[in-house]
């Protein structure tokens, strides 16, 4: 909102750009596009405040005696706060490993090359197309078998290991390829004068990297922690896995406990869907600009 | 290890060896673009690690599995067993029909997504008021876990929800469509393809911009309609692009697993039971890791060949 109005003096000839308008067929066919796209998050939310005895066969948009009762039983029923909690640090954790190791490790291979560092770049992001499938089975018994976690000796026998822990949880994000692409991206069109500049007064590369070039990569730091979050928080098959006990579910995990029951109760489980669909859309909607051209510019540019 | 002590030592200190040793210019232009290029060497160290270890070591260990037969309740290690997964898991009328479903569901899937989110970016690829509200709203299924919007769709399919509310609205009678072994996948897939259409127009959308304008104005000088402009200057400009929209939605559409879970568990009659979702089965309720990871490669191996062979076409055809 405020960068559209920021945005119409900037751009010198953009004032006449933005009164430019779509033909009306291409605009009917946008609008009813989004329409489509956005109306079932819309029923989601009637949903979740419709009582369960007026929900069926129920197509208004507008709950005739709106309740949030099942918001109560959601958060009951469900043990979604805990959940919630959970995912929470699960995200937190991923956003901070992510922002240094695949932030430096970006920066590492864009200001900094070193004999064969593009073979090793494209090696490491050519991970991205392992199938899930096929380091699922693998990582669960490599979780169960770390060291010193959960009852395991030094030899990652005897216990759980991370499984059915927070720790677990988080094994598989803790550096995202996806991430030191586009940081490499980003850094590699920055200026490296600052670097020389801050050599030559006898800086060190961490202090190079830490003091000068990071500060000014907050677009870079804010597009990886939206997606390093995001990937935790969505996830559903590796915590299905690996997590057996209630309180270590994560808010995916949880939800699905509205479908066990022989009859689906809906209005709980919409509940349940918008508390779940709340965080990442609120992040979404300060940073759209972030979220959608950080996913364009990374994958272009390469 | 005494490699990596040394160098870190240089990292904090911030190198006063190399301002001491001035003498020939040369050799301490060469000193110290090594001294750059080791520390580049442990800026990007710890997520190489992390990333052998966690991504490349569990493929091999993942294909030593499927050599054996091993269970995780059972006392004893992986027991060697040649090739007899792989045998067993292709001669599997269970695992080939899953194979078959998750080519279904890929081919329900792309083509109208890859024609929706192309004719969406070419609408929302020209400035106008408002066109932010549109690549905003149209993205937002993207950014909703596969989970909740999977519970969404499962009650707009329900007996009484949504989508049958509105068929009954205008006459037309209701349909059982995660219940019907005809309409489950395609119910599944329909939601997919809605759920995807934001973050293709987005890519679809990027490529476009980087089309210069030039090429059109000169398309249009000779006379190039409407069709010759997008089959001369906008799909060639789109092939990277288009490659890798295609490349990476087999890649992740051939695991989907996660929106079968909730919408139809794999049924009605096996009619949704993608590899992942036998895998997953195998794996974890039957305990049979072995087999499980066969099929994780098999399934694998036609990921890796069904995306090469359309990065191929799409770079031979414009």
């Amino acid at each position: 909102m405020s960068v559209t109005l920021q945005r119409r003096p900037a751009s010198g000839s953009g004032f006449r750009r933005w009164r430019r308008r779509l033909r009306p067929g291409s605009f009917l066919v946008l609008f009813a596009s989004s329409m489509l796209v956005l109306l079932p998050f819309l029923w989601m939310i009637s949903m979740a405040f419709t009582p369960t005895e007026q929900a069926f066969g129920d197509v208004s948009l507008l709950p005739a005696e709106p309740t949030f009762d099942n918001f109560v039983r959601a958060v009951e029923d469900a043990n979604l706060l805990p959940a919630l909690l959970n995912s929470l640090i699960v995200g937190a954790i991923a956003v901070a490993t992510n922002c240094v190791f695949a932030i430096a490790a970006g920066y590492g291979f864009a200001m900094l090359p070193f004999r064969g560092s593009t073979a090793l770049f494209y090696a490491l992001i050519a991970t991205t197309a392992i199938p899930i499938s096929v380091t699922l089975i693998p990582l669960f018994l490599m979780a169960r078998g770390f060291p010193l976690t959960g009852g395991n000796d030094i030899l990652g026998q005897g216990g759980i290991g991370l499984l059915d822990s927070l720790g677990g949880i988080v094994l598989p994000f803790i550096v995202l390829p996806l991430n030191i692409f586009l940081a490499r991206q980003y850094f590699s069109s920055s200026a490296p004068d600052l670097a020389e500049a801050a050599r030559i007064d006898g800086a060190g590369e961490l202090r190079v990297f830490w003091k000068i070039y990071l500060p000014l990569a907050r677009p870079l730091v804010a597009v990886i922690a939206i997606f390093s979050f995001t990937a935790v928080w969505d996830d559903f098959l590796w915590p299905l896995v690996t997590i057996s006990s209630p309180e270590h579910q994560t808010v995916q995990l949880a939800l699905t406990r509205f479908l066990s029951a022989g009859n689906i109760q809906y209005g709980p489980m919409m509940a349940g869907a918008v508390i779940a669909t709340l965080p990442v859309l609120i992040v979404f909607l300060f940073n759209q600009r972030h979220f959608i051209s950080g996913l364009s510019e990374g994958s272009v540019k390469g | 290890m005494t490699l990596t002590s040394t160098a870190a030592g240089e990292l904090a200190t911030s190198s006063p060896a190399g301002a001491g040793a001035r003498p020939a210019k040369a050799r301490t232009r060469r000193s110290g673009s090594r001294r750059l290029a080791r520390a580049g060497f442990l800026f990007v160290l710890p997520a190489v690690i992390y990333i052998v270890g966690f991504q490349l070591v569990p493929v091999v260990y993942g294909l030593v599995l499927s050599f054996t037969d091993y269970s995780p309740l059972a006392r004893s290690g992986p027991e060697f067993v040649g090739g007899a997964n792989f045998a067993k898991v292709l001669g599997d009328p269970r695992f080939l029909h899953s194979l078959l479903v998750t080519g279904q569901y890929v081919l329900l899937v792309l083509p109208p997504l890859l024609i929706l989110a192309l004719l969406l970016a070419m609408m929302v690829n020209k400035p106008f008021r408002g066109v932010g509200f549109f690549r905003s709203a149209l993205y937002v299924p993207h950014i909703v876990s596969l989970t909740a919007v999977s519970m969404i769709w499962l009650w707009l399919y329900s007996d009484n929800g949504a989508i049958n509310g509105l068929l009954e609205g205008v006459g037309l009678g209701s349909q059982a469509w995660l219940l019907d072994p005809d309409s489950a996948l395609p119910a599944v897939a329909a939601m997919r393809v809605w759920k995807a259409l934001g973050s293709n127009m987005v890519l679809l959308l990027a490529g476009l911009q980087t089309i210069p304008a030039e090429l059109y104005e000169a398309a249009r000088m000779d006379g190039a309609g409407a069709w010759a402009r997008f089959r001369y200057v906008t799909l060639p400009g789109l092939k990277p692009i288009l490659m890798y929209v295609v490349a990476t939605d087999i890649i992740f559409l051939a695991q989907s697993f996660a929106e079968v879970f909730v919408l139809t568990k794999g049924g009605p009659l096996e009619s949704t039971t993608v590899a992942n979702v036998l895998i997953y089965n195998e794996a974890f309720q039957y305990n049979s890791m072995g087999s499980a990871s066969a099929m994780a490669f098999v399934l694998f191996a036609f990921i890796a060949a069904f995306s090469l062979v359309a990065v191929r076409n799409f770079a031979r055809r414009p």
